[in-house]
């Protein structure tokens, strides 16, 4: 299941057409196709982000021109100097609130999603079914319809306008319980079962013959609550307040309020708060989107 | 449960050393009888606070008056809901309004976000070279969060400054349209960044359905002269259902639930006619300071999204018989 990518799977009927030699014109008119409209589709996804770029260099007045110009003339640095000798809005402190609070909710779900899910897959006990229809049956509740008696729980914990309350509620998500859990089903036994015979507890099982074995399920799952956290909006903007205390979403809006058509400013913090996913992307992109196919093929 | 969240209280949330009750065991079955309940701890702790909680104390602000201003929170039964049902109440204008704006999203969105990621997937679905890049660069745009992809489209859509009505004039189309401040542009705004910026979510679990759809079908198919479009309708789309289905349902749930792209593209604009259901509750809830109106609205948000979510189910089941 996971090792099958797409590409040597593929069904692909019209490549195996490819060789045939007798169709080879009208095959290359249909290849031209293809890939024009594959460009032109791209272009639609990509230009939004590459003009989101182009303005974060152009100074002010630049910015302001009707109608706008292609490229920045002069190419300028106004707008990343005014996110980063901000007092106001402090940027800089944005990201790392982000970034720390991203990889902490990351790492708080796989140590909490991983643990349950192997005693949901492995282990035997009392009210193991309920549980488990508990812990699914919550994937059907709309998280918003929740927002408000959790904005009320952490208040009395304490916990608002810290980082604390970006970090911890968003972990009692089952996605990730349900995610490791289909995965842990489909490790084979025989393993866990030599271990056992070698005297291993099931602690012992789970650290070192079961996780081992689940890195890229793990890395899927990291990687996505990594992403959600980064870019949760909703529940932050009403959870912080203080200007030091914002991760880079309700920053960015914020920054939207300050500077409202100020474009070359509120794009370079745009651009700012995608660099770190884009990347993330790229690296990790196979475990995005096999993360998201299997997700889809679950329900 | 309550036992063992105050295990896990107790405990704190530093993973079990659990070697030691298992020992004492047979061979085979050497897990403690607590051993399952120490593994789940952890989550279970955060589940029945930010998972269980919420829900039962949803249920129970929504029959009181509970404004953070006032030491008094009275039972007052079924006036929160009543509240959203007579026309005579203070909320029942603009709650509806903000149904009447997520309704009209769900609808307008909805079949865009079903067909337009089928049509990427089934280009995508070959092989080919580049194929792996094409896939992520559609993809691209949902690993940006909502406060990214708001701020550049607000800005894209600048009726003066922005590249959208730029472009327009290019093409000789009016290069003055008021995209993000009245109706009907406001709305093709919001809906047009929706699927510019989901579309590569739904593609992608399209692909991973394509590819169980068996490859003898089409084979089978081409032997009996069936062209592309008898292949499509009676191979790819049957193959589909179960993640027609997914998308379906998912993607209905996702557009009701929209907040960001309205919240910062249109910013309710005009008025508040674009301003949905989600927004208006945190609103009602967090700012206007009447948390159990709030939660009564929660409560009826969600139930409706539990009937549309079973019509859904019900009319694929039909449709299969």
């Amino acid at each position: 299941m996971t090792t099958s990518t797409p590409t040597t799977r593929g069904p692909a009927p019209a490549v195996t057409d490819a060789s045939a030699p007798t169709r080879a014109p009208g095959l290359a008119l249909r290849r031209t196709a293809l890939y024009a409209t594959l460009v032109a589709l791209a272009l639609v996804f990509l230009m939004p982000l590459v003009w989101m770029l182009i303005t974060s260099l152009k100074t002010y007045a630049g910015a302001q021109q009707i109608p706008p110009t292609w490229l920045p003339d002069p190419l300028s640095g106004y707008g990343y100097e005014q996110i980063l000798n901000n007092t106001a809005n402090p940027v800089l402190r944005w990201f790392l609130n982000s970034m720390v609070a991203a990889t902490l909710h990351a790492l708080l779900v796989l140590v909490t999603a991983s643990m349950a899910a192997y005693a949901l897959a492995r282990l035997r006990f009392r009210g193991r079914k309920v549980l488990f229809a508990l812990v699914v049956g919550t994937l059907f509740i709309p998280p918003t319809s929740l927002i408000v008696p959790n904005f009320l729980i952490v208040d009395s914990l304490g916990w608002l306008d810290t980082l604390t309350v970006v970090i911890v509620p968003g972990t009692a998500s089952a996605f990730g319980v349900f995610f490791l859990r289909q995965f842990f089903l489909s490790l084979p036994r025989e393993l866990e079962e030599a271990a056992t015979l070698d005297g291993a507890s099931q602690w012992q099982i789970f650290w070192k013959v079961v996780l081992p074995l689940s890195k890229p399920a793990l890395a899927t799952l990291a990687v996505l609550s990594f992403l959600t956290n980064w870019n949760d909006f909703l529940w932050p903007i009403y959870v912080l307040f203080s200007p030091e205390t914002l991760t880079l979403p309700p920053g960015l809006g914020l920054l939207q309020g300050s500077y409202v058509t100020d474009y070359p400013v509120i794009m370079a913090g745009a651009v700012l708060a995608s660099v770190p996913v884009l990347i993330l992307f790229v690296l990790a992109q196979r475990h995005i989107i096999q993360g998201v196919s299997r997700s889809g093929l679950k329900g | 449960m309550a036992d063992v969240i105050e295990v896990g209280a107790a405990r704190g949330d530093a993973p079990p050393p659990a070697a030691g009750p298992g020992r004492r065991n047979a061979p085979v079955r050497r897990a403690g009888r607590a051993t399952p309940y120490l593994f789940l701890a952890p989550y279970l702790l955060l589940f029945g606070v930010f998972g269980l909680l919420p829900i039962v104390l949803g249920l129970w602000l929504s029959v009181h008056q509970w404004d953070f201003q006032l030491p008094n929170r009275p039972f007052v039964g079924l006036d929160n809901y009543a509240e959203l049902f007579s026309s005579d109440s203070a909320i029942y204008g603009d709650w509806w309004q903000s149904v009447r704006a997520t309704a009209i999203f769900t609808v307008l969105s909805v079949p865009l976000l079903v067909v337009v990621p089928l049509g990427l997937a089934l280009l995508l679905n070959h092989s080919f070279p580049g194929r792996t890049f094409f896939r992520a660069v559609y993809f691209a745009p949902y690993v940006l969060g909502v406060a990214v992809i708001g701020l550049l489209w607000r800005f894209l859509l600048d009726a003066n400054l922005g590249l959208v009505n730029r472009l327009a004039g290019m093409v000789g189309l009016p290069s003055d349209t008021p995209w993000v401040t009245s109706t009907p542009w406001a709305w093709i705004s919001l809906v047009g960044v929706t699927v510019w910026w989901t579309s590569g979510f739904n593609a992608v679990i399209y692909l991973a359905g394509l590819q169980d759809v068996p490859a003898e079908l089409y084979e089978a198919a081409k032997v009996d002269g069936a062209n592309a479009w008898d292949r499509f309708r009676n191979v790819t789309l049957p193959g589909l259902r179960p993640v027609l289905l997914f998308i379906i349902t998912t993607t209905v749930l996702a557009s009701a639930n929209v907040f960001g792209q309205s919240f910062l593209i249109t910013q309710g604009a005009p008025g508040t006619k674009t301003r949905t259901v989600v927004w208006f509750i945190v609103e009602e809830g967090l700012r206007d300071n009447d948390a159990g109106r709030a939660a009564a609205m929660s409560i009826v948000f969600a139930l409706m999204l539990a009937v549309v979510s079973i019509a859904n189910f019900r009319l694929f089941r039909y449709r299969e018989d």
